[in-house]
């Protein structure tokens, strides 16, 4: 029987991607740890005294000794890093020396806003910029093609700062197509912090779930434009990456094959071709949705959007390192998780994945 | 009668370093019979075959005085037509099932999107149709098989998937462009036997690709030689032996012999004036 | 003989006109490709503009003048406009393709030769030395770039040295991989072994032998990096962590023209116009440099 043997398939499946799941948390657990030595390396050579930052100029030896001692950075480096790699992995980061506050506290309030704009940004990267790069592979050397091509390499070539300062120029200081700066209009501010309840910190989606259609728009007039400058720069990613999956999926001879059986160009390029292409794809998505939230540091200053990147440089600003290095740690997570993550999609989708 | 008519056909690719002639002047006729087309790879052999189903792309170009199949004029069809004739019609079988599977569809999908995309035809219906045609390549549990990938088959099966997916519509004229060269010499011959069964059964004209005279030779009535994109010799398969054109014979020569000397096997003396 | 007939002859005589031809060949294949010229002129276009910066420059880059500030462009003598402090911005941006050529060539001369040490070294050896290397140059990639670089410079202070130190420290990951993937190629072929017969150490064999194998694709992604350099170099100096006033650098003109966006636009528009048209130069030119040399691109 079919079932049966089907069945037999599946579980074994399911039980290879859970080892090599299991191979893979470990390897990313060592690149967690490296990247915590090496943030632990940063912060132990920074010139400023974490001691005198938290104390300030005018304490006491006693109370300097007990600060060491409570900081632990008294004992030996080795013992010291152990505390820190034990301390990342349950969350505690280390305390803001600017706010006095939980570095984890604080990067819980900021991370929804970038994840929202590198959400959005990704999903219109994606929208466009695969279309683009399949049109353009299956007509290499047109017209069409060239554009692609060159408006890709545009987004390569723009500092995505300026880019947003362009934009704020033109769509809102000229066009007022927009909202300006900030995630919302200061009166609807207010009424976000006291009649929404926040489920998710992502200002979209919690006034959808609060039945707030009037923040809600407000938000979007708001997000629309930063969101969209770095889905320029995440489709120019992609659709470049697109199209040359997309020409090498081409000169497959099963490609051949399906065009012999008489399919149409139309059902060989969005069905054959792409089924393959998609493999490929999932890892470039992930890695253009890690790349914007990179971007989200600079573009978060030009559009005072309070999101990591925003916190990050604001700290910079101040020297608050245990605030900078738990942002970066926190980013580095990420990162390592998208990439955990693309990884078993990609094994899920292939079904060559061994 | 006549199935498929070829006259002066050549096919061009436009490289950087100018124009290149993969097929030069190939005249031939073809009913409803087996066909062998023999020569080295880069004879333009390969190209011949595609040039019937129109499939090759740019920078590659199709010439023609004429081409006609079943009294369609190849040359004048639209890009529909040709559709309409590619599978129902006309197939090929290629030759690693490795790359001509599409290696993240199951089997089973892969067989039945003619019918379904073409003929229209139900779940059920497809899926019976499906596992008929794996039951006529002899395969012993289509079901299972419908539900694999490719990558899950071995390539004697995975070819004999090939030959059904391509044998469901009941084509009039099948290529088989090398089709059991990328297969172990123990499947060979079997795979070769189903598609030699099918073919008789069915009255389909075929046109088998190969580099290998004597295997086109046991298998086809009418021999074509191909060297350098020209037809050099063109002979009845039980005359092979006694071919008179220099290549041929020179072909013939560099094949071991059971029983013969063992001293080096003679290499081709090419000559200009064969590709003319 | 002219000069094309002896680069086009099949029969090269000697292995300079053999080399010669081949790289004739490539120039050939380059020069159609309409885009990568384009970015030849602009590459080349930066390389003069900064060599011959105070002989262009219509005033000095430094000195305010305060009487003529805000201009706007097309006044007068200053085409481009002046700043807040009244200095020509086309001025200060002829002097900042000084700085911008200036932190690329030392990132480019630090990275790749970094990279290529790690990459080498690597593959060469294997085993557990392999292990480590590429464990640590992982570690490295699973950093976002741009992030790791803010930590450093927040380290070591704002500064231009220290901000190529940063882009080179997070720049090195991928030409490590890329010798290594080389290095593994070519680390069993039968002329190493003949070298190593010779008797030379390993660090002659890898010096003298594997890197040279390695260069070609090291150069190809280090034009493609070229865009990314200045980019990063420009964000540093936009937050105000690279080169310090009243240094003509682009990211900061645009960061000091964010002030007044609304008002006098040109004064950020124009530097980060030259940011972009620069960058543009080097990725149509890397671009280009790849069709023409990569040989599985090469075709199409």
């Amino acid at each position: 029987m079919a079932d049966t043997d089907l069945n037999d398939a599946a579980p074994s499946r399911v039980t290879r991607l859970a080892k090599q799941a299991g191979g893979t948390v470990f390897t990313l657990l060592i690149t967690f740890i490296g990247l915590l030595a090496v943030t632990f390396f940063i912060s132990r050579v920074v010139p400023t005294d974490p001691v005198m930052s938290i104390l300030g100029e005018r304490a006491t030896q006693a109370q300097i000794d007990e600060t060491r001692t409570a900081l632990g950075l008294d004992r030996p480096m080795w013992e010291q890093f152990g505390i820190y790699v034990w301390d990342a992995l349950h969350g505690d980061l280390g305390t803001s020396i600017r706010t006095k506050e939980p570095v984890i506290d604080e990067i819980a309030r900021y991370f929804p806003a970038t994840l929202e704009l590198s959400t959005i940004a990704t999903i219109i990267g994606m929208l466009i910029g695969v279309p683009a790069g399949i049109l353009a592979a299956t007509k290499p050397g047109s017209l069409f093609d060239q554009i692609v091509r060159l408006v890709g390499l545009m987004g390569y070539s723009m500092p995505v700062f300026w880019l947003g300062l362009m934009g704020l120029l033109i769509f809102y200081g000229q066009l007022g197509w927009v909202g300006g700066p900030g995630r919302l209009d200061a009166a609807y501010d207010m009424m976000m912090q006291f009649e929404v309840e926040p489920y998710t910190g992502m200002i979209l989606v919690d006034t959808l779930l609060n039945g707030r259609w009037d923040i809600f728009q407000n938000a979007l007039s708001h997000i629309i434009l930063p969101a969209a400058l770095l889905g320029y720069l995440s489709m120019a990613y992609i659709s470049r990456m697109t199209r040359s999956f997309m020409m090498n999926e081409l000169g497959q001879e099963y490609i051949t094959t399906a065009r012999v059986k008489g399919m149409p160009e139309g059902r060989v390029i969005w069905v054959h071709a792409l089924k393959n292409v998609m493999v490929p794809l999932i890892t470039v998505v992930a890695l253009s949705y890690s790349f914007l939230l990179e971007g989200a540091v600079l573009t978060e200053t030009i559009f005072a959007w309070p999101g990591l990147g925003r916190y990050i440089t604001d700290a910079l600003l101040v020297a608050d390192m245990p605030a900078v290095l738990g942002g970066t740690i926190v980013v580095g997570a990420v990162y390592i998780g998208i990439n955990m993550f693309s990884d078993l999609l990609y094994r899920l989708v292939d079904p060559r994945a061994k | 009668m006549t199935l498929l008519s070829v006259r002066n056909l050549r096919v061009t690719f436009d490289t950087e370093t100018g124009p290149v002639e993969a097929v030069r002047g190939v005249s031939f006729d073809l009913g409803r019979e087996r066909l062998g087309i023999v020569g080295e790879s880069g004879s333009g052999k390969t190209m011949t075959g595609r040039s019937m189903l129109r499939l090759i792309r740019p920078p590659g170009r199709i010439e023609a005085d004429a081409m006609t199949f079943d009294g369609t004029d190849l040359m004048a069809a639209t890009e529909t037509q040709m559709r309409a004739l590619r599978g129902p019609r006309m197939a090929m079988v290629m030759q690693d099932p490795k790359y001509s599977l599409n290696p993240v569809m199951k089997v089973g999908a892969q067989l039945m999107e003619g019918l379904h995309q073409r003929d229209r035809v139900g779940r059920t219906e497809a899926y019976a149709k499906a596992v008929a045609a794996l039951n006529a390549v002899q395969i012993r549990d289509p079901e299972r098989v419908m539900e694999a990938y490719p990558h899950e088959l071995s390539g004697g099966m995975g070819q004999r998937v090939m030959i059904a997916m391509m044998l469901i519509p009941n084509p009039d004229l099948l290529i088989a462009d090398e089709p059991t060269s990328a297969l172990d010499v123990t499947v060979q011959a079997e795979v070769l036997s189903i598609l030699d069964g099918l073919v008789r059964d069915r009255g389909m004209g075929l046109i088998f690709i190969s580099h290998d005279l004597r295997l086109v030779a046991r298998f086809c009535d009418r021999v074509l030689v191909m060297y350098k994109g020209r037809v050099v010799e063109e002979v009845a398969a039980r005359d092979l032996l006694n071919a008179r054109h220099p290549y041929t014979q020179g072909l013939l020569n560099c094949l071991p012999r059971i029983g013969g000397n063992r001293g080096p096997l003679p290499g081709l003396d090419r000559t200009a004036e064969w590709a003319r | 003989m002219t000069l094309t007939e002896w680069l086009r002859d099949p029969n090269p005589t000697s292995r300079l006109q053999s080399r010669m031809a081949q790289s004739y060949l490539s120039w050939l294949r380059m020069k159609r490709n309409k885009l990568a010229m384009i970015g030849l002129l602009i590459t080349v276009a930066l390389v003069l503009m900064a060599i011959f910066a105070p002989m262009l420059a219509p005033y000095d880059p430094i000195t305010q003048n305060l009487q003529e500030r805000l201009q706007p462009p097309l006044t007068s003598g200053h085409w481009l406009g002046t700043d807040d402090f009244g200095r020509d911005i086309w001025t200060r941006i002829l002097y900042g393709s000084r700085i911008t050529l200036y932190i690329v060539l030392l990132v480019i001369l630090t990275a790749p030769v970094f990279g290529l040490l790690v990459g080498t070294v690597a593959g060469y050896f294997g085993g557990w030395v392999d292990q480590v290397l590429m464990r640590i140059t992982d570690i490295f990639l699973a950093f976002p770039k741009l992030i790791l670089a803010l930590a450093l410079v927040a380290v070591l202070g704002p500064g231009m040295v220290n901000a190529v130190l940063a882009i080179a420290i997070t720049s090195w990951p991928p030409y490590a991989r890329v010798a290594r993937a080389e290095t593994l190629t070519v680390r069993n072929s039968d002329y190493i072994a003949a070298v190593k017969l010779q008797g030379a150490g390993p660090m002659r064999v890898i010096w003298g032998h594997v890197m040279p194998m390695c260069l070609p694709s090291v150069i190809i992604r280090v034009t493609l990096d070229m865009a990314g350099v200045i980019l990063t170099a420009a964000g540093l100096g936009f937050l105000g962590l690279g080169v310090q006033p009243p240094v003509p650098e682009w990211g900061l003109m645009i960061s000091a023209g964010r002030k007044f966006l609304f008002e006098q636009w040109w004064v950020a528009t124009m530097p980060g116009l030259a940011i972009f048209i620069v960058s543009l130069g080097f990725n149509l030119l890397g671009d280009g440099l790849r069709d023409v040399l990569d040989p599985r691109s090469a075709g199409r």
